[in-house]
């Protein structure tokens, strides 16, 4: 039998329990994304870095002191980025900032109304960024074989989306999904298009190592209470990948024995 | 003299180091990231490292982001 609790998910040899990756963007404020991430039981939780306000009051709390980088592994992302030269830039930005950290999310937006992934900008800047000697989490289209190429380069995650950024339109391809998943050494994570908890448990149970989330909880009307469902959704997902689910048949199947009946 | 600080002009005191700027501007003890005309500036030199005028001074910190 498959032990239940003897299940990591490992990013550039690093242990975690956690499936359920966690944004903390467009929450109400601080004490909301500390309690959703809590209730996600997320492990690894993204942020974006941007310019301090000059001039504002400098002992308002800050991200990183509700979550502190010596309990969450941090994954500084590029989001807003439309180059490879900014999306490089922000990054070694970033590793100054946490100390010489190198996991990172990778993302090149192509342009605004979709913010579909510019997937030629976003090889030019994974080739350069493991080169420096990063580790790169990697968001891309669901395209497997730009997915193929991106762990040639030595991408240490592939992060193809389901959905645009924040549509919460769910899972739209499984069948690339699962071709990526099916093919890919490296964790595969779906980042982005998630919408409730079913969308989280169809990737999981496709055999998806993770889910990246952050509009379907911190916009939900309960994000906490959210931040609860997806941890669920995910968990129940892997579970039931691992324990291999029926075939489809076209017809009935009695549960119970035929033999013995009455009459 | 005068400094362009995150993408602002500012008027600061000549003979400023970094680290007189970070100060001023309520970043002494803070996590934040400095670059200065898009070199990245490790904080082990904060201390000497000088201001010039007309540098062009990016301080960044970590926000919420998805």
């Amino acid at each position: 039998m498959t032990q239940i609790a003897d299940d990591t998910l490992v990013i550039a040899g690093r242990h975690y329990r956690s499936r359920l990756l966690t944004g903390t963007g467009k929450f109400k404020d601080l004490e909301e994304t500390r309690r959703a991430t809590e209730a996600a039981e997320a492990e690894i939780v993204t942020v974006a870095i941007r310019r301090t306000n000059i001039g504002q009051d400098p002992a308002q709390p800050n991200l990183l002191d509700v979550l502190p980088p010596d309990r969450y592994t941090i994954l500084p992302n590029t989001a807003g980025c439309y180059t490879a030269d900014d999306a490089v830039r922000t990054l070694q930005l970033a590793r100054e900032l946490l100390d010489g950290h190198k996991l990172v999310k990778l993302e090149v937006l192509g342009d605004p109304r979709t913010l579909f992934p510019d997937v030629v900008q976003t090889l030019d800047a994974a080739e350069r960024l493991v080169a420096d000697g990063f580790e790169v989490m990697v968001y891309t289209s669901d395209d497997p074989l730009l997915a193929r190429r991106l762990e040639q380069i030595g991408c240490v995650a592939i992060m193809p989306l389901a959905a645009p950024i924040g549509s919460g339109l769910g899972i739209q391809n499984r069948y690339n999904l699962l071709e990526i998943v099916e093919n890919a050494k490296v964790p595969v994570l779906v980042d982005a298009g998630v919408g409730t908890a079913s969308d989280a448990a169809i990737a999981m149970e496709l055999g998806c190592d993770g889910v990246l989330m952050n509009t379907a909880i911190a916009g939900a009307r309960d994000p906490v209470l959210m931040a609860h469902a997806m941890k669920l959704a995910i968990q129940a997902g892997r579970a039931a990948f691992r324990a291999g689910r029926i075939p489809r048949k076209r017809y009935a199947s009695a549960s119970s024995p035929i033999d013995g009946t009455i009459g | 003299m005068k400094i362009t600080l995150n993408g602002e002009v500012h008027d600061i005191a000549e003979q400023s180091t970094l680290e007189h700027l970070l100060a001023a501007n309520g970043f002494a003890d803070k996590r934040v990231a400095v670059e200065i005309n898009r070199q990245i500036i490790p904080r082990s030199v904060y201390r000497e490292r000088e201001i010039k005028a007309g540098d062009r001074i990016e301080i960044v910190h970590a926000i919420g982001g998805g």
